[in-house]
């Protein structure tokens, strides 16, 4: 069964599969998308109006046992940074739409009798049917309901009450392997489902499998690719702690952004730890380690309980904790998890939505660590669709629009995630110059910077700064459009062993020579593809620069500012 | 002298997570490592006064000293 393009045009609700077009056929994931997102939208479009498109894409691995492949692209123009944007989660969803043969989903148009609407596939068929009942509920809700209808053999994505108010923090979520939820968190996706009214889409991959062009080479590729793996010792610290064992690395690294980026270390950081997750976790009966996605042998998801030991919140992340933790000056992981959980059942991006709550309480909204008031405006101001709860769930940027707050960090208009660019500079480069606004993932530099991964550079000074962030920005494109978990490039910067491993798992699915050589370039075309779209849509260098303040203002405890010219950010480009 | 050392997630079962300790002046931190009993090859990340150092470094009073393995996430 050859990989087929499912179109959805929701203005007139017609709907059809499509051969795959000669160029696309190299590509997946976030290269799909971003591709498709080049080629078909306008770059001038409004991101909400009917000539946006809304595209998911498993990775070009998804579907198969491959360890580690199931990530889902999502991608569009984003309302928030009125640029182009990939955003990948875990799930079933990639897994599910690869054994269907899906290459791609495209859903373009917007209805005009202002209904909603689910969008039902198979292998063979794509089903628009009217949706009353779950509009206005939360994903938790969604996903249970949607469980129980289809025997939990489907997978589910779906928007909350934040897609379908349109908010520009909206994200869109899968359901994962146990009913619970993993989210394409950032840039606003879940606002353009939204927009084309559709509240969730389900796939039913039936005894559908994908097909393997050599599955012996297969089976031997994916042997040593998830051998490297397992033997990797970042693979046992993340089972254990999850992401969060970073609170106290970034802490004593002075790179952990506190008080609405004012400060480089937090005062409560022990009680937000990992090492604390997991000390509260085994005490209330949760799960320390968990799979986002079947496949997955690193495991550093968890189930985190609340004080009578009732499920509260799953895959708890870092990048969460320390946005309503250090950020806010939130103290109390039960308050941290009950946001989280909040936010999740909303479809509101946790990172976007906690900054712009810490810039809230900057422009006295609310105390600093004040986590009820927290859980509060997210319960009931951007639950309800308040006015003061759609300027939060637009995100950072509208709320110090709205209440004149200089100290915003943003980069095209998308919050600044955990780690501050003026202690760890290797993420200012990433931070500015990435088409995608201020995100971690798109050029990890934290590994060379403050882990010791991948070599070592000083994440003080500049030097080596914008090659780190250009290698790794090249390969995490790369990476992003294989359906693998970007916490391969752990194991893949140390171990000789498992980037050759990975190629080979490509190559042996499709039949193919592919070379490392043909990696990279595929990562460095991705990367001009989204910054060409970014500038015809009217982004330019200026965009490509930090807020004013991390110029200006040192940070403690290294007292140091980013001191990179334009001109040097600008040279990120030259390749 | 005395020297703060801190320890973080595994490394901080049936051992501590700070602790203020006495070393003698020129202690190395592969030393304190080793009288830790930690294997060196766990070693993720070692910083003194929140700056990376090596095996080599050797501490001064005061200083704090900490110790992960090897972390990531993201």
């Amino acid at each position: 069964m050859a990989d087929k393009i499912f179109r959805v045009n929701m203005s007139d609700l017609t709907t059809s599969i499509e051969a795959v077009p000669e160029a696309w056929m190299g590509h997946g994931g976030r290269g799909l998308t971003s591709t498709i997102v080049a080629a078909e939208v306008e770059p001038t479009c409004h991101p909400l109006g009917p000539n946006n498109k809304l595209v998911f894409a498993p990775g070009l691995l998804s579907g198969t046992v491959a360890a580690n492949s199931g990530r889902l692209s999502a991608g569009a123009k984003s309302p928030l940074t009125g640029g182009i944007k990939e955003s990948n989660a875990g799930g079933t969803g990639a897994q599910y739409l690869a054994r269907i043969g899906c290459k791609a989903l495209i859903i373009e148009g917007q209805p005009a009798d202002g209904k909603w609407y689910n969008i039902a596939l198979t292998s063979d068929s794509i089903t628009i049917t009217e949706e009353s009942e779950l509009v206005g509920k939360g994903n938790y809700e969604v996903a249970k309901t949607l469980s129980a209808r289809f025997d939990g053999k489907v997978a589910v994505i779906t928007v909350g009450q934040a897609g379908e108010m349109k908010m520009q923090a909206a994200n869109i979520s899968v359901m994962d392997p146990d009913g619970n939820l993993r989210s394409h968190g950032r840039g606003g996706l879940g606002a353009v489902m939204g927009s084309k009214k559709v509240k969730y889409i389900t796939v039913d991959p039936g005894d559908n499998k994908v097909e393997i062009a050599q599955p012996d080479e297969f089976k031997t590729a994916n042997r040593a690719f998830a051998k490297a793996l397992m033997a990797h010792p970042v693979t046992e610290t993340l089972a254990t702690y999850g992401t969060n064992a970073l609170i106290n690395v970034i802490n004593e690294a002075g790179g952990l952004p506190t008080k609405n980026f004012t400060l480089g270390q937090f005062e409560g950081h022990d009680k937000i730890s990992g090492e604390t997750m997991y000390d509260i976790i085994q005490e209330r009966g949760g799960k320390p380690k968990h799979n986002c996605h079947a496949g997955c042998v690193i495991q550093c998801s968890q189930v985190y309980n609340d004080k009578n030991k009732n499920y509260k919140t799953a895959g708890f992340e870092y990048e969460s904790i320390w946005a309503m933790g250090a950020d806010c000056c939130v103290e109390d992981l039960d308050d941290i998890a009950e946001a989280d959980y909040l936010m999740d059942d909303l479809g509101i991006d946790t990172i976007e939505t906690s900054v712009a709550i810490g810039v809230a309480m900057e422009a006295g909204i609310l105390e600093f660590g004040d986590g009820t008031g927290a859980c509060r405006i997210i319960r009931d101001e951007i639950g309800k669709g308040t006015a003061l709860g759609r300027i939060v769930g637009n995100g950072a940027g509208s709320v110090g629009a709205a209440f004149g707050v200089t100290r915003v960090p943003v980069v095209k208009n998308q919050a600044i995630p955990a780690y501050d660019p003026r202690a760890v500079k290797g993420m200012a480069i990433t931070y500015a110059t990435t088409p995608m606004g201020g995100d971690h993932t798109t050029g990890y530099a934290v590994t060379a910077n403050i882990l010791g991964v991948g070599g070592n550079v000083d994440p003080l000074a500049k030097d080596g700064q914008i090659e780190l962030s250009r290698n790794l920005q090249i390969a995490t494109a790369a990476i992003d459009s294989t359906g693998m978990c970007l916490f391969i490039a752990f194991t893949a910067l140390d171990d000789p062993e498992c980037l050759p491993a990975l190629i080979n798992l490509i190559n042996a699915r499709y039949g193919i020579n592919l070379t490392g050589d043909d990696v990279t370039n595929l990562g460095k075309s991705i990367l001009k593809t989204e910054r060409a779209f970014n500038q015809a849509a009217g982004l330019n260098n200026a965009d490509d620069r930090l807020p004013e303040f991390f110029y200006s203002e040192p940070l403690p405890p290294h007292n140091t500012v980013v001191d990179f010219t334009p001109e040097e950010i600008d040279s990120f480009w030259n390749f | 002298m005395q020297l703060t050392v801190k320890l973080f997630a595994y490394f901080r079962d049936n051992r501590f997570a700070v602790e203020v300790r006495e070393y003698p002046s020129d202690t190395t931190v592969g030393e304190i490592i080793d009288q830790l009993e930690i294997d060196r090859d766990e070693i993720g990340i070692t910083m003194i006064n929140s700056r990376h150092c090596q095996f080599e470094t050797t501490v001064h009073e005061n200083d704090i000293l900490a110790i992960f393995p090897v972390i990531g996430g993201g």
